[in-house]
């Protein structure tokens, strides 16, 4: 494997709907952008670029199959490589990592990623159907088949083991919004309190509308390169890229059914899933003993074993060992509050069943942004300061790759410049960590970016 | 605690107007052509109706045991592993699986209330889905929880006693069978 540079990226305005475009012009935005901000213009970036991967989870939402290629000649990259890649709600981390592939291996010197989701063109509640229709056909969906159901079933174990509480959960929905304030590429803008929160109405008991991300139509590109393809990208441009690489990439599966799902000891965790700063510490190993010792078993639904497994594997391939104090930012897949708690827990930014306190904590906060809320500790590794899926919007193909845009502006020092407001711009940013998740837990990606010294 | 639902908001359908002609210029030159770029877009309604032939293949026996009062589960021949949701060979072993059956009473092991749900769903709102563990078993089991008020939903639902109900007119579907409080008494 070679090195790989997260070069440049664009991101489309996410929105409920966009009937102004069809979803390949709504693509070329995002595209148009990443092509601009490293200096080049269409035809040079055409002459250079060496293939694509592209990014859509829903044949349903569009109806329209075979929507990749119709995105790559209108974005005149025909005859070059391409293929689109389909992994649910984690379809854009897949086609991120599946881009880092095609340059890792040598294939490809310049690659880019795009993708999009245009969810707006069948009403709401039949999208949801269509969502649901990632889940066991023949056994999940037709006993009511709803992803918000399924994830507050998760949640009424998790606050059943844990001591969770729905107003923990509600502050992740208060700090995703009102970092999203910030970003002008985010669907909602608005400043909530934990009561806002448990007030919207409730859609599936405890979760109320204000937990739960939005549908939405946009697009999002991510262009990587190869030293090779710095070198050409810059020789083209006649300006210098800033070096991002993306130094580890991890990817963990779960079984479709959240029921199938196993239930393992103590000693299995800590063999196969444990974190090496887990298993490191006698603290924690006493820790996990007690939750063991009280019923607690792994991963059940309360937990992700998928996104235990990518970041243990991207952990170490980036060469990390305590997750949060070596990770300057996460931009992780917050489709529920609930989802965000889940996976504090699944990155080892905490232990299992201390999400709720970690969310509380102020620890994944931004410094620079009031909240409205007492929080007792200082940053230190925030998470979503994009504002997430919750404020930003949740166009599938395209979530992914937008977080791979987010991280790169970070760690280029560049929200400024592309948010046109540096509240968000986390200070001496070295590694950001994205985050991307399918199903009920069943695909996990996760993906880091290090700004090169 | 959450307060009501309040929703505020008419929700959307996609009943509409047929529509056989549109506003366009009566006169194409320079000017009327670039202004065609100002015109807000054309969006139709676009039906699509289909239907499958959806088979059950290897699984077909549990839709049996269940218009037949018997709630079946695989179970793996040597280790003895039980998946009280059928699936035909065994994560760990790789084996094919045997039939079971599973007890008639579990244990709700996660809930939920649904307000909303899918399209298909949506009449049938306020509903409970819950997980259940069955003695024996390794895995869990998603159904339909009925009986409790949706209204009062409440942690203390986990660790409920159930037992399985069936429809007496079978739809084939997995919903054929459903959980009820093991107080609730004899159908």
């Amino acid at each position: 494997m070679r090195p790989v540079y997260c070069v440049s990226g664009g991101v489309s305005k996410f929105a409920k709907a966009r009937p102004d475009k069809t979803f390949q012009a709504v693509i070329k935005e995002a595209y148009d952008y990443a092509i601009r901000d490293i200096g080049l213009d269409f035809q040079q970036f055409t002459e250079i670029v060496d293939g694509s991967v592209a990014s859509y989870f829903s044949d349903h939402f569009s109806r329209q199959l075979m929507a990749g290629i119709m995105a790559q000649d209108y974005l005149g990259l025909c005859p070059k490589p391409g293929h689109r890649v389909e992994g649910g709600g984690a379809t854009g981390g897949i086609c991120f990592q599946e881009a880092w592939k095609q340059v890792a291996s040598g294939y490809m010197d310049v690659c880019v990623a795009y993708g999009f989701e245009t969810m707006s063109h069948v009403e709401t509640w039949k999208g949801n159907e269509f969502i649901a229709l990632a889940s066991d056909v023949s056994f999940d969906y037709p006993v009511g088949g709803f992803y918000s159901g399924y994830y507050a079933m998760m949640v009424t174990r998790h606050m059943k083991e844990f001591g969770t509480t729905v107003e923990q959960l509600a502050h992740v929905s208060v700090k995703n919004y009102m970092n999203a304030v910030y970003n002008p590429y985010a669907q909602k803008h608005q400043r909530l309190t934990v009561q806002d929160v448990r007030n919207s109405p409730m859609v599936a008991w405890p979760l109320t509308r204000l937990d739960i991300c939005v549908m939405s139509d946009g697009a999002a590109a991510v262009i990587l390169a190869s030293e090779d393809g710095l070198a050409k990208l810059e020789k083209a441009s006649g300006k210098r890229i800033p070096r991002v690489k993306v130094s580890g990439i991890g990817k963990g599966t779960d079984a479709m059914r959240m029921a199938d799902r196993p239930h393992d000891d103590y000693d299995k965790f800590m063999k196969s899933y444990a974190l090496p700063h887990e298993v490191g510490s006698k603290e924690t190993q006493a820790y996990y003993k007690k939750l063991w010792a009280k019923g607690f078993r792994y991963p059940g639904v309360h937990s992700f074993r998928a996104g235990r497994m990518a970041s243990k594997q991207a952990y170490k391939n980036a060469g990390i060992a305590d997750p949060l104090t070596e990770i300057s930012f996460v931009e992780l897949h917050d489709a529920y509050t609930s989802s965000e708690i889940q996976t504090y827990e699944d990155m080892g930014l905490c232990r299992y069943g201390e999400g709720g306190a970690f969310a509380t904590s102020g620890k994944a906060f931004m410094p620079g942004v009031k909240y409205g809320l007492k929080l007792k500790e200082k940053p230190i590794c925030p998470v979503n300061p994009s504002g997430g899926l919750i404020a930003c919007g949740h166009p599938v193909g395209a979530t992914g790759l937008m977080q791979g845009v987010f991280a790169l502006w970070q760690l280029q020092g560049m929200i400024k410049k592309h948010f046109k407001d540096e509240t968000l711009q986390i200070k001496n940013a070295k590694r950001g960590a994205i985050h991307s998740h399918a199903g009920t837990g069943t695909y996990v990606t996760v993906s880091i970016l290090e700004k090169e010294a | 605690m959450p307060k009501k639902n309040t929703n505020t908001k008419r929700e959307e359908n996609l009943e509409g107007t047929i529509l056989f002609n549109v506003p366009f210029p009566k006169k194409l030159d320079k000017q009327s052509l670039a202004a065609l770029k100002e015109m807000t877009p054309i969006v139709k309604r676009q039906p699509y109706h289909v239907e499958y032939l959806h088979s059950y293949g290897q699984d077909s026996p549990w839709f049996a045991g269940l218009a037949n009062r018997v709630l079946l589960g695989n179970r793996d021949p040597k280790t003895g592993y039980t998946y009280p949701t059928p699936r035909g060979s065994d994560m760990y072993t790789g084996a094919e699986t045997e039939w079971v059956q599973l007890p008639n009473e579990g244990t709700v092991h996660a809930f939920t209330v649904c307000h909303f749900g899918s399209e298909e769903f949506l009449p049938e709102t306020p509903f409970v889905l819950a997980l259940i563990e069955f003695e024996g078993a390794n895995t869990l089991f998603l159904t339909r929880l009925v009986g409790v008020d949706p209204h009062e939903a409440s942690l203390d639902w986990i660790g409920m006693k159930v037992q399985a109900r069936y429809l007496r007119n079978s739809k084939f579907k997995p919903t054929d069978v459903y959980f009820v409080s093991a107080d609730a008494g004899d159908e």
